[in-house]
């Protein structure tokens, strides 16, 4: 191996209750694409967040060295100053400022006190063609489409001299076309001596475009592979992605897939005209009584755009197809309405759209369905406490007192706010998004024993999650949603993690 | 001190290690009780005594009272994220369209000669068609309310200079509105008949009734509290509140019974006050307001519908402008060209020195009353003390920044 451009030694990274990297290290040589590939929350992108400062020097243990250099990194600008340049999933660009604004936001050329804008529009020029963009540099980057967005990150880092770029899921919203054009513009700049890093789920991509691949676990590097030789095949990289034993955490119960469907679903698109595209095509599935059913995919393959789009559509995406719920057609606009047809849908981000922070566990738990302890609008305050206290035993809530503020629980007590919350409103089907994330072994072993008590009662479950071995541990059908199509539908028996992540990369 | 410290028994907490950890722990809840308290002292000193006259007293929230509504509706709409600079040229304008509908034609072109009682409830009614239109901008077409509510300040502005342009102030001759503000709620026995002369016995027995009433809920509400095993205050501590309350409801009614009794502007901010404490407090429409506020995204996932509750609380804001512009041409017997000026921003400051977040969600009712009297005794008592008024603006700014640090600073400890 030639010399190495970056260095990152022995570094572990903790969060409160959580260990996301544990003594990774990493070597990525200078002029070589080097893939870093692992499941959701296997630590690849706080890894990255380390090497760019987002992390500043100090909050994490280890050592980065840049170029032969220790580097201690207190923000992303020190790290921008070496040479290093991160591009996220998430542009960083300003639609409503022109190309090459944005290019040069933040590195402006001036001339005494002002901007010279003459010399900023050749520059931008020159950068464009560098990433064989062809657009008018005056354009809003408002105006142009996801694909020419990313060149124009790229073009942006260019013109800083970047000597490492950091690449996060670059192809995750691009078409087949775009994406093809981006792995041969990287191809072109380690030509030209660029360095890169790029994480991706898209296995296919990364065998056509890495020199190298890291594969992390958990919070550890698991192996690093030379992928020039070709030994290296997709199924040798998910066995490594995935290759934990499956731990025993899951209750036992019968499976069932007897009962009379709940949920028949049926053509269903959905178009989000924020993002100008379809986030659903064509979806087809159902769930039926008593049931788990898994919704398995990467992050943004549209799962929990489904979810929403049946709970009442609060996104306003343009829907079509049929929705049938316990033998009736049903077409809610309204969460309020899905709510009253027995739906119940926890939220992905308890944070930000679950729970309300400010309130006390007692108003979260009952505000879906107020009604249910109100007479005439007047809310009674004892049949309150009551239903906040039922659940705060049936769920072990650990807390001092139901008027205790949601934002002070922990992220385990705060899901089960959650879900006491919903269960109050009486469901017939729960939709459960990402269930267990970011709450620690013991709560989750409670979240999957109460589901498993629900759907012994005669509930349904759809449970989308990102971690497979949860998927197979509790479902007993599971579909694997792909760039919003259904790409498959697998029986429990006949789930492996490694066909699962083979459709869900497709 | 030793002695003091000695004999407070370990395990136990001595009765002021009691009182200072629960005035920590609800600073902010009492921190404006405290300085009003503090403001109003201020005053009486410096004034002689003059301040907590009972005349003055009562001039004071009759002064008070237009804006102490305005505060009430603006709690809430600030609760839901949003703002209301459109109030006060509004309550202007509803004013002028009262004193109008009242007037004599032959006096005051357009004039209706319509008594009180059907011009207020017209007036009321207006009020809310007004917050119609404002949500409408901002629930339907997305308008930020600040802009909305911009374009609805110089709407009312205008249209309240259009409909006084050719009369110039309309003096209001009915008897009844007038009363509004500068009335009194009639005593049961002849003044200085009976005991007491010169006092207000009706006052006096309200008051007494209203120390009952607090001390029996306050008492059932502990009770219920204990019952379902939640931290109440130590009896000691509680019995201190409870003689609080009961000696400051005492001292409010034997100041107010001692001049006139009860004003009516005193019975009208008091019932707002006690529907909407009620409304925001105990039911389900109050509790979809904090939610919107707290988190609208969640709100909105958990049924709650954004738009009605956006709905709902402008038109409470427009009925309350209505009032208030019915409460200041009262007071003045009059609609006046300028009603109205800067009544948003008073109501505004008096919400957040009441409390009210910013940000949104958290914010009481009562909080803005209590900001709207700080405001109220800094004008009045400044005045009493012949302060120049450029030095009254001064002061009261200062108030306000103090209050608003003294709240972020408490929230961010709570954190």
């Amino acid at each position: 191996m030639s010399t190495p451009i970056l260095e990152m030694r022995n570094i572990t990274k903790e969060f409160p209750g959580v260990k996301a990297l544990n003594n990774v290290s990493f070597r990525v040589a200078a002029g070589e694409i080097h893939c870093l590939v692992g499941e959701n929350g296997a630590g690849k992108s706080t890894l990255m967040k380390v090497l760019s400062g987002v992390y500043p020097h100090g909050s994490y243990s280890g050592e980065i060295l840049f170029g032969g250099q220790v580097q201690t990194f207190r923000n992303i600008r020190d790290s921008e100053h070496v040479g290093i340049a991160i591009i996220y999933q998430e542009l960083a660009l300003i639609p409503e400022m022109t190309v090459y604004e944005n290019i040069f936001l933040g590195n402006e050329i001036r001339r005494g006190p002002t901007i010279d804008w003459n010399e900023t529009i050749k520059r931008a020029t020159q950068a464009l063609q560098k990433v064989r963009l062809n657009v008018n540099p005056a354009t809003k980057v408002k105006d142009l489409g996801v694909g020419k967005q990313q060149l124009i990150e790229i073009a942006k880092a260019l013109s800083r001299d970047v000597k490492l770029l950091i690449l996060d899921e670059p192809t995750s919203a691009l078409n087949e076309d775009d994406s093809e054009n981006l792995l041969s513009l990287l191809r072109d700049l380690r030509e030209h001596g660029v360095t890169c890093i790029m994480i991706s789920h898209k296995l296919k991509e990364v065998l056509a475009i890495a020199d190298t691949i890291t594969v992390l676990r958990d919070g550890q590097t698991i192996c690093t592979l030379d992928a020039q030789g070709g030994q290296v095949s997709e199924g040798v990289l998910i066995k490594h992605m995935v290759g934990r034993e499956i731990d025993n955490i899951y209750p036992k119960r019968e499976r069932q897939r007897s009962g009379e469907v709940v949920l028949d679903v049926a053509n269903w698109s959905a178009y989000d005209p924020a993002l100008g595209r379809n986030v659903l095509k064509d979806v087809s599935f159902n769930v039926r009584r008593g049931e788990i059913v898994g919704l398995a995919g990467l992050m943004g393959s549209g799962r929990t755009e489904l979810a929403l789009s049946i709970f009442g559509n609060p996104d306003g995406y343009r829907v079509d197809g049929r929705i049938t719920l316990k033998g009736r057609p049903c077409h809610f606009t309204h969460p309020q309405a899905a709510i009253a047809a027995g739906v119940a849908y926890v939220t992905e981000d308890r944070k930000g759209d679950g729970l309300i922070l400010i309130q006390d566990i007692k108003q979260n738990i009952t505000l879906a369905n107020l009604r249910g302890i109100a007479q005439r609008g007047v809310i009674n305050a004892n049949a309150e406490v009551k239903v906040a206290e039922d659940y705060r035993t049936s769920l072990n809530i650990k807390t001092p007192s139901i008027e205790q503020r949601v934002g002070n629980l922990s992220g385990g007590n705060q899901q089960k706010v959650s879900l006491g919350k919903w269960l109050f409103v009486k469901p017939d089907l729960l939709i459960l998004d990402e269930p267990t994330r970011g709450i620690d072994v013991g709560a989750k072993y409670e979240i999957y024993t109460l589901m498993t008590r629900l759907v012994q009662q005669g509930l349904s479950i759809i449970m989308i999650s990102s971690e497979l071995p949860e998927v197979l541990g509790m479902s007993d059908r599971v579909y694997i949603v792909s760039s919003g199509r259904i790409t498959g539908e697998l029986p429990i028996e006949e789930a492996t993690q490694e066909r699962i992540m083979q459709l869900a990369t497709n | 001190m030793s002695s003091v410290a000695d004999s407070s028994k370990v395990g136990a907490p001595s009765f002021v290690a009691n009182l200072q950890k629960v005035l920590q722990q609800n600073i902010r809840e009492y921190g404006m009780f405290v300085a009003l308290f503090v403001i109003m002292a201020i005053f009486t000193i410096t004034t002689n005594g003059i301040f907590i006259s009972s005349r003055n007293i009562s001039n004071l929230i009759n002064q008070t009272g237009y804006i102490a509504v305005l505060a009430v509706g603006m709690t809430l709409v600030i609760v839901i994220r949003h703002i209301d600079l459109s109030v006060g040229f509004l309550s202007g304008f509803l004013g002028a369209l009262a004193a109008i509908a009242m007037a004599n034609p032959e006096v005051i072109e357009g004039g209706l000669n319509l008594p009180a009682v059907v011009v207020i409830p017209m007036i009321l009614v207006l009020g809310i068609l007004t917050g119609l239109i404002t949500a409408f901008l901002v629930a339907q077409l997305g308008i930020p309310a600040f802009v909305a509510t911009l374009a609805g300040w110089l709407g009312y502005r205008g249209a309240l200079q259009l409909v006084t342009a050719r009369t110039g102030t309309i003096i209001i001759a009915d008897e009844t509105f007038n009363a509004l503000s500068n009335g009194f709620i009639p005593d049961i026995f002849a003044p200085d008949t009976g005991p007491l002369p010169g006092v207000h016995k009706l006052t006096l027995i309200l008051g007494v009734l209203a120390i009952i009433l607090i001390n029996v809920s306050q008492i059932n509400d502990r009770r219920k509290k204990q019952a379902y095993g939640f931290e109440v205050l130590s009896n000691d501590i509680f019995i201190l509140k409870l003689v609080f309350i009961s000696a400051l409801t005492a001292g409010i009614t034997w100041i107010m019974a001692g001049y006139n009794g009860l004003s009516w502007t005193v019975v009208i901010v008091l019932g707002v006050v006690i529907v909407y404490d009620f409304v925001t407090s105990q039911t389900v429409l109050g509790r979809h307001i904090y939610a919107v506020g707290g988190n609208p995204e969640a709100a909105q996932l958990s049924g709650v519908n954004i738009k009605t509750i956006t709905y709902v609380v402008f038109c409470s804001m427009g009925m309350l402008s209505a009032l208030s512009g019915i409460l200041y041409a009262s007071r003045f017997k009059s609609a006046t060209t300028t009603a109205g000026n800067l009544f948003e921003l008073e109501a505004i400051a008096a919400a957040f020195i009441g409390g009210v977040s910013p940000a949104g969600g958290i914010g009481k009712v009562i909080g803005s009353i209590v900001g709207a009297l700080v405001m109220g005794s800094l004008s009045s008592g400044m005045n009493l003390m012949g302060i120049d008024i450029s030095l009254q603006y001064i002061v009261k700014a200062a108030v306000l920044a103090v209050a608003v640090i003294f709240d972020v600073a408490t929230r961010n400890r709570g954190r």
